[in-house]
């Protein structure tokens, strides 16, 4: 078509409303789903809020909160979720333990060390890895962690914080290492030339210039990573069991806050009775409590983002 | 090379880098050939040519920074001191400690405009007050009037000629005995550029500068020696008076007065 003959037809388009009204239609549809997922939100958050409201008509704050017995099952109750808390927070700190340094040590690699063609093998591994259903880790800690565990410490219990911590840690692992590999491959090609310029070694570039310059990229990882860890339910419930327990020890079981919520959800307690509503105040503690680490999370990239653009 | 070395600056005798019949490739494919010439010692040398002749390539390969770049051999020999800078015995690192390099563009490191000169002197293992050494060497790069108040504000916070203003000073906190510049001043207004220029000038009593750049009028005002590349050959070297106002060769004279392609 010569330029005239374009300019023509672009000109006869000037009329044809009906290419606006199919825009509209599409629009309104990508807008009708994106409304789907904050309807659920909301009504998740409304359920959340109603059932705990009426939770602590009969449970004090201060009870619930501070209290250190956790037995919402059998007389005489007690509410106290400190317990789940402890169990959880166990967990996920030995998990972050594990997960970090190796995981960014593993970025660090991919990013400065690996050659092209190690990284196109190992990145779609990590991917991989992530994709796993966290039964089958529950599984595989149950199965191989544990009597590995039972090889050194023959004192520990079956189902045991440690074992929980470290299938989390190999589970957020993946994680921690692609986003912070994202994070630190994103750090520009010109910063590395500045810094060896001056005479640096590339430990002295990778540790004192690209992992500052990354910095936020790579504590969003370590954020998110540790959200994923305190929501993770199977493989914590297999590997460290269900018992409420304020341990100072990783070698027996406890329970997390979400392993009490499979339990309960899996038909312990009837509905409508004041067991069955811990169900939504566990749930809904959890769910401020991952909400606000990836708001953090967020927040942190978003700075990130802002640098180099 | 095409030129007679002018008899009043002797070429060859004070230099302090010497390119000897240097070729660079890219995975195999040629981007410098066979090139020669003298890096005369507290001197500006200019290396200009049209874009993509090898400019960037060739000064690379005078502190080993192709390093960095998949693919690259380099044949010949960049002599400094007498050694081989591309030998195999050479430690790179050491090599761009003597021989510091700015940017085309400011590449300031996302810290504050102190840790900016700071830290290559620190992992250096510089002994001597570092306080002392930051502001002369942002005096020497002119910076230092318009920063000293806000030293530990983040580099970043600055305009890109006191970006690129600051990449001196950073280079220059190494006491380089060379500094290489890729047109420090392609990303920078006029007044920035002068003032750049200025303290060229101020610098050459105890650096020697090599710099690249696409702007005749610069080359021609500040450097001492001028060499034209065009598509990776040396066409001409010589004492930058004489490239501009009598070149030897038909090609440099059509690039130097404009009428180039
Ligand atoms: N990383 C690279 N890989 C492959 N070829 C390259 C690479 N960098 C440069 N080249 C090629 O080498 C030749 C010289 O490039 P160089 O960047 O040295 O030119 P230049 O003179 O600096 O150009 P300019 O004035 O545009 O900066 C060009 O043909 C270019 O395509
Ligand atoms: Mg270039």
């Amino acid at each position: 078509m010569t330029t005239d003959t374009y300019q023509a037809v672009q000109a006869s388009n000037i009329n044809k409303r009906s290419t606006r009204w199919a825009e509209f239609l599409i629009q309104s549809g990508l807008g009708l789903c994106a409304l789907v997922s904050i309807i659920t939100t909301i009504a998740i958050i409304i359920i959340l809020g109603k059932e705990g409201f009426s939770f602590f008509q009969h449970v004090s704050p201060a009870e619930f909160f501070l209290g250190t017995r956790w037995v919402p099952l059998l007389e005489p109750q007690s509410f106290g979720v400190l317990p789940l808390v402890w169990g959880t927070l166990l967990v996920t700190f030995g998990a972050a333990v594990i997960a970090i340094p190796i995981g960014l040590a593993s970025a660090i690699y991919l990013s400065e060390y690996a050659s092209d063609r190690v990284r196109s093998i190992v990145k779609p591994i990590l991917e991989l890895l992530a994709g796993i259903p966290t039964v089958v880790y529950g599984f595989f800690a149950l199965t191989f962690i544990t009597p590995l565990l039972k090889g050194i410490f023959p004192d520990i219990q079956v189902f045991n914080a440690l074992s929980g911590a470290i299938v989390v840690g190999i589970m957020v692992l993946p994680m921690i290492a692609t986003l912070s590999d994202n994070a630190l491959s994103a750090v520009p090609q010109t910063l590395r030339q500045g810094a060896y310029a001056l005479g640096a070694t590339s430990y002295e570039v990778t540790t004192q210039v690209v992992v500052p310059a990354g910095l936020s990229g790579v504590m969003a990882s370590f954020l998110l990573a540790i959200s994923r860890a305190i929501g993770e339910t199977m493989a914590v419930t297999l590997a460290a069991g269900a018992t409420p327990n304020i341990s100072l020890t990783f070698f027996e079981s406890i329970q997390t806050m979400t392993a009490y919520i499979v339990q309960i959800s899996l038909g312990d307690a009837p509905a409508g009775g004041i067991a069955y509503q811990t169900l939504f105040v566990v749930a809904g503690l959890l769910f401020v409590i991952t909400l606000i680490l990836n708001v953090l999370s967020q927040k942190i990239l978003m700075r990130y983002q802002e640098v180099y653009d | 090379m095409n030129s007679t070395p002018n008899e009043q600056v002797p070429l060859a005798d004070n230099s302090i880098i010497d390119l000897q019949e240097v070729s660079i490739f890219y995975s195999g494919k040629i981007a410098v050939d066979k090139v020669s010439f003298p890096i005369a010692k507290n001197k500006i040398t200019s290396i200009i040519g049209p874009s993509g002749c090898g400019k960037s390539t060739l000064l690379r390969s005078l502190n080993r920074m192709n390093d960095f770049i998949p693919g690259v051999t380099v044949d010949g020999m960049v002599t400094y001191g007498g050694q081989n800078l591309h030998g195999s015995e050479v430690d790179p690192v050491e090599v761009r400690r003597c021989i510091g390099m700015v940017f085309q563009k400011p590449n300031p490191f996302p810290k504050s405009i102190y840790k900016n000169v700071a830290w290559g002197p620190g992992i250096n293992g510089y002994k001597d007050s570092m306080d002392e050494l930051v502001e002369q060497s942002l005096r020497q790069a002119a910076l230092w009037e318009e920063v000293k108040d806000r030293l530990h504000e983040s580099a970043l916070s600055l305009s890109g000629g006191q970006q690129q203003r600051l990449c001196i000073a950073r280079a220059l906190a190494m006491a380089p005995d060379v500094l290489l510049m890729d047109e420090p001043c392609s990303a920078l207004d006029p007044i920035s550029t002068a003032h750049i220029e200025d303290l060229l000038f101020e610098l050459k009593s105890r650096y020697t500068i090599v710099i690249v750049t696409h702007n005749m009028q610069q080359a021609a005002r500040i450097s001492d020696h001028t060499a034209f590349l065009e598509t990776g050959k040396l066409i001409e070297f010589g004492v930058t008076d004489q490239i501009f106002t009598r070149p030897q060769n038909q090609r440099t004279e059509e690039y130097v007065t404009g009428r180039f392609g």
